[in-house]
């Protein structure tokens, strides 16, 4: 049973009018990880969990989350998984105590454990001293420590979380992060769903989605591995320049500025001759500039998904 | 059904509308300012109309019919008229609303029985009409009292005369205090509920609602009780100011008032359930609630007599609980009626609210699309 995954999706398809937001996805979920989303805005990330929790109905494909048919079997499965929306969905005009007990109170949590349970997750999550306060009038950061202690109140096996940090500065990010980790210490699994590289780089596992379809996934090693050799650093006094230089350039995946520099992705197959081919052409522009091998981020591996998809789409 | 989570849900209610200090002053400060506002101001029973008399006959007993209407305080004698024509002139140019004419042969038509006066109306306002069909009822046979004693072989003159039993000095606060409960309830009580659930939609509460373990009936349940309390005390508000401001009596049981005022309060909370269930925003549950409010206001007999409305308008009336409600208040406070001499109002408002409740149940969906 600990061997089947947590979530076991296939041709999963969601189609709003005519939006397809969701693309006939095919997931698989271990248990006891941090499983990430990443994707842009409108990329079917949120669709894509609403879903797996029984929230939205599928237009086509089959989804099974901890063993139970979804949306046949979602009140069943609604005791067992935690789920925290994007947008802060708590009673703003209810305390933090207030707003745990009625949470407590609705997923049954045993009377005799009921008050343990919730100075527990108040110490844990550092609310103890806003007990009293209203939800609404909290700080980004500790709304969303009162939403996670929300939803694993009833220690749930699996948890999802749609962009749980993107309100939150870095240093709750971080902190919040680390209550993640506890999380799956315990057993518990998590799908998180992000638009920010640095929290993808977080997680155990990987499922990019571009435009509804599911383009890569992988542990973030091994996506970034695969673009071995393929991106490049390009120094020069004049980086706008350079890159208006190497706009439509064949081979050149994609360009992207920063700060003196300038960040490129090869092509598939492009080989070590890239660098040399590069810098010919922009001496030709006129341009002086030093060109070196760096390493692929997974900012990288988003774009070659993308791109790549993209071409599939064009041909 | 899960008490626990009812429960739950009831508190988390009360709790955010104990928060809300705003609605909760509108909910007793609204009874009373409305009970005042219909109490003293709309007075349905108009008096001091502007008035000309035109005495032709100039009899002892045409000159007592004169004083007998003035004393009736509906009209006001502000211009001098001699004939017909005059008065209506009169009226005509808007110096008037109501116009009086005594024949020449005043008393020769009393004795014929035929009609010893003309009572002309400016139609235009249909107040005044109402007020001069009062004016009209002036009793003129009692000055003949021999014309109704029952050993005379001539039958008494018909006449129309129109008796109120149960308001005799035709105050209307009397007719208006029961059906105000009537209306401030529906007012509120559909308010209150229409918004309930778009506001948790509109906060985004309800993804989190939906995500958890709650069944839609118990989530309609704990929203709806609350407010039952809310709607009884402003059932007590209205009595005890109707009491002590107008006089108005509780002829039938106090019980038998309260079990009408919770039929309607259910009938109206399950309707409030039903539109918050179809609308998208708050303001669009708002402009609904007006949609059920302003027939329940014109329809139901609360301003305009039942009696008077053309079938269609009856048919539309008999779908509101406002309508039975009225019939049932006036029936329990006025005439001391019991609710069962009344079942089938009351029939008819139980069954109007477990319609509502099982189309709102059914209605809301646990799902996001």
């Amino acid at each position: 049973m600990s061997d089947a995954p947590a979530i076991h999706v296939r041709g999963l398809t969601k189609r709003f009018g005519q939006l397809l937001a969701v693309d006939h996805v095919d997931l698989d979920v271990p248990r006891g990880r941090v499983y990430g989303f990443l994707g842009p805005n409108g990329s079917g990330k949120s669709t894509t969990i609403r879903m797996l929790c029984g929230l939205l109905t599928p237009t086509g494909g089959d989804i099974e989350v901890l063993g139970l048919r979804v949306p046949q079997q979602a009140e069943d499965l609604r005791r067992r998984i935690g789920y925290m929306t994007q947008s802060f969905s708590l009673f703003t005009d209810l305390t933090v105590g207030e707003n745990l007990e009625f949470i407590a109170e609705i997923l049954g949590v045993p009377r005799d454990r009921k008050r343990a349970r919730i100075g527990e997750l108040l110490e844990r999550y550092h609310l103890a001293d806003r007990r009293d306060q209203l939800a609404g009038t909290m700080s980004g950061g500790q709304k969303q420590r009162l939403a996670l202690a929300c939803a694993v109140m009833h220690e749930p096996e699996l948890l999802f979380l749609d962009e749980p940090t993107s309100a939150v500065d870095p240093e709750s990010r971080r902190d919040f992060w680390e209550a993640l980790f506890e999380l799956t210490d315990a057993g518990t699994t998590l799908l998180v769903s992000t638009h920010l590289m640095d929290e993808a780089e977080r997680c155990h596992r990987l499922a990019i989605l571009d435009r509804g379809r599911l383009v890569a996934d992988g542990t973030p090693d091994a996506l970034t591995g695969a673009l071995e050799g393929r991106t490049w650093l390009v120094e020069s006094d004049s980086p706008r320049r350079a890159q208006h230089a190497l706009v439509g350039a064949p081979g050149v995946l994609g360009i992207a500025q920063v700060g003196h520099a300038l960040r490129l992705l090869a092509d598939e197959g492009q080989g070590d001759g890239f660098g040399g081919r590069v810098e010919h052409r922009l001496r030709e522009a006129g341009l002086s500039v030093r060109l070196r091998s760096t390493s692929p981020s997974l900012e990288d591996v988003f774009v070659a998904a993308t791109r790549s998809a993209e071409r599939e789409r064009a041909a | 059904m899960n008490l626990r989570r009812l429960w739950a849900i009831m508190q988390k209610e009360v709790r955010q509308m104990r928060r809300d200090r705003i609605t909760l002053a509108m909910i007793l400060v609204m009874p009373i300012v409305q009970l005042v506002l219909f109490g003293y101001a709309i007075n349905l029973n108009l008096r001091g109309l502007d008035a000309a008399i035109a005495d032709q006959a100039q009899t002892s007993g045409s000159r007592a019919l004169v004083m007998d209407m003035l004393a009736t305080d509906v009209i006001r004698p502000v211009a001098t008229a001699h004939t017909p024509e005059e008065v209506v002139d009169l009226i005509r140019r808007g110096r008037i609303n109501v116009g009086v004419v005594i024949p020449p042969d005043f008393e020769a038509r009393r004795q014929d029985g035929r009609p010893v006066a003309q009572v002309l109306v400016d139609g235009s306002d249909a107040t005044v009409a109402g007020a001069a069909a009062q004016l009209a009822q002036t009793p003129v046979d009692s000055r003949l009292p021999d014309a109704r004693a029952p050993y005379t072989s001539t039958p008494p003159v018909p006449r129309i005369v129109v008796t109120s039993f149960y308001n005799p000095e035709r105050r209307s606060a009397i007719n208006i205090v029961p059906g105000l409960i009537g209306v401030i309830l529906t007012m509120t009580m559909v308010l209150f509920t229409a918004i309930a659930i778009v506001r948790e939609r509109e906060r985004g509460n309800m993804e989190l609602l939906i995500a958890m373990p709650l069944t839609s009936s118990e989530l309609m349940l704990g929203k709806v009780v609350p407010y039952v309390l809310i709607g009884l005390v402003q059932t007590t508000v209205i009595l005890a100011l109707g009491r002590w401001l107008f006089d108005v009596p509780i002829r039938g049981s106090l019980l038998d008032v309260y079990l009408a005022a919770l039929l309607l309060i259910a009938s109206n909370l399950t309707l409030g359930l039903l539109i918050s269930s179809g609308a998208r925003s708050q303001f669009q549950a708002m402009q609904m609630t007006f949609f059920v409010f302003l027939p329940s206001i014109l329809l139901s007999g609360f301003m305009f007599p039942f009696s008077g409305m053309p079938t269609v308008a009856r048919w539309i009336a008999e779908l509101l609980p406002l309508t039975h409600f009225l019939r049932l208040i006036r029936g329990i406070m006025l005439r001391n009626a019991g609710l069962f001499d009344l079942w089938g109002d009351a029939l008819a408002l139980v069954v109007f609210t477990a319609v509502m409740m099982t189309a709102a149940i059914l209605r809301f969906r646990k799902r996001l699309d």
